[in-house]
C-alpha cells in the first residue's frame, strides 16, 4: 500500500473534487418538498465514495465528516427523515469543509478550522438524530436509547495511542478506563457512565480508531461490570472453521489465525466497500452466537436474545447494519434492505463509467497544438514549392498536395478545439453563489443561464471565474432590491439574474443582466465628486457608469462582507482587459442593468494585421486598429522638432515612426511615403508609421518570456507561414512610448 | 550530417558515462580558443538561419528563431567575447542549450567533438587569460596536448551579462 501513494493520492483528490461538484449540483437541484430518491441516492453515493477513498488514504478528518454526512443522507434516502432546506444547507457546508480538507491534504498549508468542522458535524448530527428518536424504524435504533452505563472493551496493540479514542468517547459521558496486557495486545476496559448514546453511535464514533469487530459494548449497570469482561471466557476450541474468528478467545494461536484471515479483507474491503465488513459482522455473529450460550449477559454488539442465536449461525449473508440489532425479528428487515442496496450499486456503476472524456495535461495539448502548427507550416512550404512545378507533368502530386492541405487544416481545427471548453464550467458555480448570497441578504433571486454550452479557450474560462463571480455578487447586492421593495415597485417579488453567453463574430459575449434597480446616476456622481474625481453633471450616462470601474469606487453606504470595499469593478475591468476583452455597461433606472463582457474566442489566436518595415514583418492586433491611411505631407506637423502629429479629420494624433523606435534602416522615413496605422487603446490614439501593410491573418500567440524576457513594445511573437518568427506589437506600450 | 553524427556520438557517450565518474563535454571553438560545456546541457546542434531581429537589444543577441514551434533567443558568442570572425553562412553553427528550464541558442565558430574528462584532468582556472570571468569557469580541462576552457554554461547564460533572463535584464 505504501508504494508510491502520491500518484494514487492525486487520483483520489481529483475524484473527490468531482464527487463534491456532483454532490453540490445535485443538492442545488433537489426539490426540498418532494426530493427525488435517485438524487438522494446519488448524493449518498458521492459522499460514500469520498469516505471510502479518504479511509484508504488515511485522511481521517475527511472520513469523519463524510461519515456523519452519510448517516444523515442514509436516513433520508431510506425515507426515515424528511428533507428540509436546513439539511441542504448543512450538506453544502459539509461539502465546503470537505473541499477545504482536500485542499489542505493536497496543497498543504493551514489546517481547516476545527471549530468550523465541529459545528457542521454537530449540525448534521442534530439533524440526523433529532427525528431519529421519533422515527419508528427500529433497525436504526438499537435497544439502548436511554441513558445507561456502558462498559466498552476492545483489543489494541500495546503501543497504540488511544487517547483520541478516549476523547471521542468522553463526549458521550463520564469515562473511566483501565487496561490489561495480554500477548502483545492490550485489552482496554472502559466504563462509560451516564451514556446517552446508543451502541451504534458509540461504535460509529470510535470506528475510525478501532475496528468495530474488536469493540464490545455492553449496556450493563455498574454492578454487572465484572460480567462484561466475560468475553474472555475460555471457549471450547471450535470444530467449525468459522470459530477461528473467535478473537475473544484467550488462545494466542487462534488470535493469530484471525489476524491472518482478516488481512486480505482489510486491504480493500474495510474501507471501500461495506460487504467484507458485513461478512465479518456475520462471522462475528456466529461466534457470538456460540458465546451467548455461555455468557448469558450478551453484548450490545451482538444478539441479545437467545432466540436469535438459533437462526444465525448458518447465516453469512452480507448485512451492513444488521449486526447491531438487538432483536431477532428486526433482523429480517436490514438483511433485505442492504441486499437491494448492493444490487442498486452494481447497476449504477456501469452508468457512471459511460464517461466520454479523458483527463489530459494541458501541456500535452499545447504540445500537440505546436506540432500541428509545425505541420501546417511544412505543408505551406510544400505548397509554395509545388507552385513552381509544371501542372501537367505533376498533376497527381499536386492533387495529393491539395488533399494534404485540406487534411492538415482539418487537423489543426480539431486540435485547436481541444483547448476549447464550454463556459458552463464557470457558470456551474453560480447557482451556489446566488443561493448562498441571496439567502444571506434575504432576497429572492432566480438565476437563469443561457448559452452555457458556448465554448471558449480553457485559459479564458479559468480566468473568467473571478470577474464573473464578482459581477454576480454585485448584481445580487446592489442590483436586485429587497422583495418588499420590489413588490412596492410593481415588480415580481423574485428578482432574476440572467447569464447569457453567445458568439458574435470572432468573439464570445457574456451578458450579466439583472432586473434590479439599475445604476443610480446621482449616487455615482455624488460619490465621484466626494472622491475628487473629474466629473460633471452633464456627463453622458455611459461615462457616468464607467466611473464604477475606477479603483476604490463603491456606492455602498456600508461596508459589508458582500461588497462595499470598492475593490472589485476595477479589478474586473483589469482582468477582462488582460484577457484581451472589453466590459460595457447598460443600465436603466428601475428596470435593471446589463454588464457585457466581450472576449476573443481564444487566448492563443489573434486576429492580426501584418505590416512591414524594411522587410521585417510585425503583427498588430486587428481589434486595436481603427483605420490606416496615407497622409498628405501638409497634414504632418512637427512639434518643437521633437515629435510630430498628424491631422486626421481635424484631430491631431501623435505620430510614432516604427523604424525610429526599433532602429530599423528603411527607405521610407517620411510619413507621406508610408502608411499610417491609427491605433487606439485606453481612449488614447497614436498614428504608427510603417512601410506597408502586408495583410490580415490569424496568428498563434507565443510568449517571448518562456525562453527569453519581455521586450518593450512587443507583446509576443508568432510563427508565420514560412516558418519565420514575427513579433507582435504591444499597442498599449507603443502609446505610452509616445507620451 | 555532421549534426547527426555528433548527436549519435553524444548518445552513446552518455550511456558510457553513466557507469563511470567522468563527465562528458561538448567542445567548440571561438577564435583560437577551445571551450567545453557539459554535454547534458546541449539539446541539439543546428545551422543558423531565419533569425528575427529584435530592436534595441545588445548586438550579441541576434534575435529569435522558431525551433519547432518554440521561440528561442539566439546569442552570438563570437560577438559577445569578440572572438572569431563574425560571418553567417551555411557553416555557422548554433548550439541549442537547455539551461535553467530555458532553451537558448548560441552561435560559435565550430563544434569539435565530445570528450570525457575525469576529475584529475580538470585543473583550476587561472585568474586571467580568458575573456570569461572566472565565475563562469569550471576549470581547465587537459586532454593530451589540448587545453579546454570549461564553461559553467548555465551560470553564464542566466547571468546579467548575457541579458537573457528577465530579472537580471533590467
Amino acid at each position: 500500500m505504501s508504494i508510491d501513494m502520491q500518484q494514487f493520492n492525486a487520483v483520489f483528490f481529483e475524484e473527490v473534487a468531482e464527487h463534491l461538484a456532483n454532490m453540490e449540483s445535485l443538492l442545488l437541484d433537489i426539490d426540498v418538498a418532494s426530493p427525488n430518491i435517485d438524487d438522494l441516492n446519488a448524493v449518498f453515493r458521492a459522499a460514500h465514495s469520498i469516505k471510502g477513498g479518504a479511509g484508504i488514504f488515511g485522511f481521517d478528518d475527511m472520513t469523519e465528516v463524510t461519515h456523519i454526512l452519510e448517516t444523515l443522507l442514509d436516513r433520508l434516502r431510506k425515507e426515515e427523515l424528511t428533507l428540509t432546506s436546513e439539511m441542504i444547507d448543512a450538506f453544502l457546508q459539509a461539502g465546503d469543509i470537505l473541499a477545504e480538507q482536500k485542499e489542505v491534504h493536497q496543497e498543504g498549508g493551514e489546517l481547516v478550522d476545527e471549530d468550523k468542522i465541529k459545528s457542521v458535524c454537530r449540525l448534521l448530527e442534530t439533524l440526523s438524530s433529532d427525528d431519529g428518536e421519533k422515527a419508528e424504524e427500529p433497525n436504526e435504533i438499537p435497544q439502548n436509547v436511554v441513558k445507561k452505563d456502558k462498559s466498552i472493551s476492545f483489543l489494541a496493540p500495546v503501543d497504540d495511542d488511544i487517547t483520541s479514542l478516549f476523547e471521542e468517547l468522553s463526549q458521550f459521558g463520564q469515562l473511566t478506563s483501565h487496561s490489561e496486557v495480554t500477548d502483545n495486545m492490550k485489552i482496554w476496559l472502559l466504563q462509560l457512565n451516564d451514556c446517552s448514546a446508543t451502541d451504534e453511535e458509540l461504535i460509529d464514533s470510535i470506528s475510525f480508531l478501532a475496528e468495530p469487530d474488536s469493540i464490545k459494548i455492553d449496556g450493563v449497570s455498574r454492578g454487572d461490570q465484572a460480567e462484561s469482561f466475560g468475553f474472555f471466557d475460555e471457549q471450547e476450541e471450535g470444530d467449525s472453521s468459522e470459530e477461528n474468528f473467535g478473537f475473544f478467545d484467550d488462545d494466542k494461536e487462534s488470535q493469530e489465525v484471525i489476524e491472518k484471515k482478516e488481512e486480505p479483507q482489510e486491504s480493500f474491503g474495510f474501507f471501500e466497500d461495506e460487504s467484507p465488513k458485513e461478512k465479518k459482522a456475520a462471522e462475528s455473529k456466529q461466534i457470538a452466537s456460540k458465546e451467548v450460550v455461555e455468557t448469558e449477559q450478551g453484548f450490545g454488539l451482538f444478539e441479545d436474545e437467545k432466540s436469535a442465536v438459533k437462526e444465525k449461525p448458518s447465516d453469512i449473508d452480507p448485512r451492513p447494519y444488521g449486526f447491531l440489532d438487538g432483536r431477532e425479528e428486526e433482523n429480517v428487515k436490514p438483511t433485505a434492505k442492504p441486499k437491494k442496496e448492493v444490487v442498486k450499486r452494481t447497476t449504477n456503476k456501469p452508468a457512471s463509467t459511460g464517461e466520454t472524456s479523458i483527463r489530459v495535461n494541458t501541456e500535452k495539448v499545447d504540445q500537440l497544438i505546436n506540432q500541428v502548427g509545425e505541420l501546417v507550416i511544412t505543408q505551406a512550404m510544400l505548397m509554395q514549392i509545388s507552385t513552381e512545378l509544371d501542372v501537367s507533368e505533376h498533376d497527381v502530386l499536386l492533387n495529393r498536395l491539395t488533399q494534404l492541405e485540406r487534411n492538415t487544416r482539418d487537423l489543426q481545427e480539431s486540435v485547436m478545439s481541444i483547448r476549447m471548453m464550454p463556459i458552463s464550467f464557470v457558470f456551474g458555480r453560480f447557482p451556489r453563489v446566488v443561493r448562498d448570497l441571496s439567502s444571506k441578504l434575504k432576497k429572492k433571486i432566480e438565476l437563469r443561464m443561457v448559452g452555457d454550452e458556448t465554448e471558449l479557450d480553457k485559459g479564458l474560462v479559468e480566468q473568467l471565474a473571478d470577474p464573473l463571480t464578482h459581477l454576480i455578487r454585485n448584481s445580487i447586492d446592489h442590483g436586485i432590491e429587497m422583495p418588499e421593495h420590489r413588490i412596492a415597485n410593481g415588480k415580481p417579488e423574485t428578482g432574476t439574474i440572467t447569464l447569457f453567453a453567445f458568439y458574435e463574430g470572432g468573439n464570445v459575449v457574456i451578458n450579466i443582466t439583472d432586473d434590479g434597480a439599475g445604476l443610480n446616476r446621482e449616487k455615482i456622481l455624488d460619490k465621484a465628486k466626494e472622491r475628487g474625481l473629474d466629473v460633471s453633471d452633464s456627463m453622458s450616462d455611459n461615462d457616468v457608469y464607467q466611473l464604477i470601474f475606477s479603483a476604490g469606487f463603491s456606492t455602498a453606504d456600508q461596508v459589508t462582507d458582500v461588497s462595499g470595499r470598492g475593490v472589485g469593478m476595477d479589478v474586473v475591468k483589469r482582468n477582462i482587459h488582460g484577457m484581451g476583452g472589453q466590459v460595457d455597461i447598460h443600465s436603466e433606472a428601475g428596470i435593471g442593468s446589463t454588464i457585457s463582457i466581450r472576449l476573443p474566442l481564444t487566448l492563443a489566436i489573434l486576429d492580426g494585421m501584418s505590416i512591414s518595415v524594411a522587410g521585417q514583418i510585425f503583427i498588430i492586433p486587428l481589434t486595436l486598429i481603427s483605420e490606416s491611411l496615407q497622409p498628405l505631407a501638409e497634414d504632418i506637423k512637427s512639434i518643437n522638432g521633437k515629435g510630430a502629429v498628424v491631422k486626421v479629420r481635424g484631430e491631431y494624433i501623435p505620430l510614432v515612426a516604427l523604424h525610429k523606435l526599433f532602429n530599423i534602416d528603411t527607405e521610407i522615413t517620411q510619413a507621406s511615403d508610408g502608411i499610417l496605422v491609427l491605433l487606439e487603446s485606453n481612449n488614447k490614439k497614436i498614428a504608427l508609421l510603417v512601410d506597408q501593410l502586408e495583410g490580415q491573418q490569424q496568428v498563434v500567440l507565443k510568449s517571448l518570456e518562456t525562453n527569453f524576457h519581455a521586450i518593450p513594445c512587443i507583446s509576443g511573437a508568432t510563427i508565420m507561414g514560412d516558418g519565420t518568427v514575427a513579433l507582435i506589437l504591444d499597442v498599449a506600450g507603443l502609446i505610452s512610448e509616445s507620451d | 550530417m555532421q549534426e547527426n553524427e555528433t548527436e549519435k556520438e553524444a548518445g552513446s557517450f552518455i550511456a558510457e558515462m553513466s557507469s563511470s565518474d567522468d563527465n562528458g563535454y561538448l567542445t567548440f571553438t571561438l577564435g583560437d580558443e577551445e571551450y567545453g560545456i557539459d554535454i547534458l546541457t546541449v539539446q541539439e546542434i543546428r545551422g543558423y538561419d531565419a533569425v528575427t531581429t529584435i530592436a534595441n537589444m545588445p548586438d550579441f543577441i541576434k534575435g529569435v528563431i522558431n525551433l519547432r514551434g518554440i521561440i528561442v533567443p539566439i546569442v552570438d558568442m563570437r560577438i559577445k567575447f569578440s572572438l572569431g570572425d563574425v560571418t553567417y553562412d551555411e557553416m555557422t553553427v548554433v548550439i541549442i542549450l537547455n539551461v535553467a528550464d530555458r532553451v537558448v541558442g548560441m552561435v560559435v565558430d565550430g563544434v569539435s567533438d565530445v570528450i570525457s574528462l575525469n576529475e584529475s584532468q580538470i585543473k583550476e582556472a587561472p585568474e586571467f587569460g580568458s575573456v570569461l570571468d572566472t565565475q563562469y569557469l569550471k576549470g581547465l580541462g587537459v586532454v593530451d596536448e589540448r587545453m579546454l576552457i570549461l564553461i559553467d554554461i548555465e551560470n553564464l547564460m542566466t547571468s546579467k551579462e548575457m541579458a537573457l533572463v528577465e530579472t537580471l535584464a533590467e
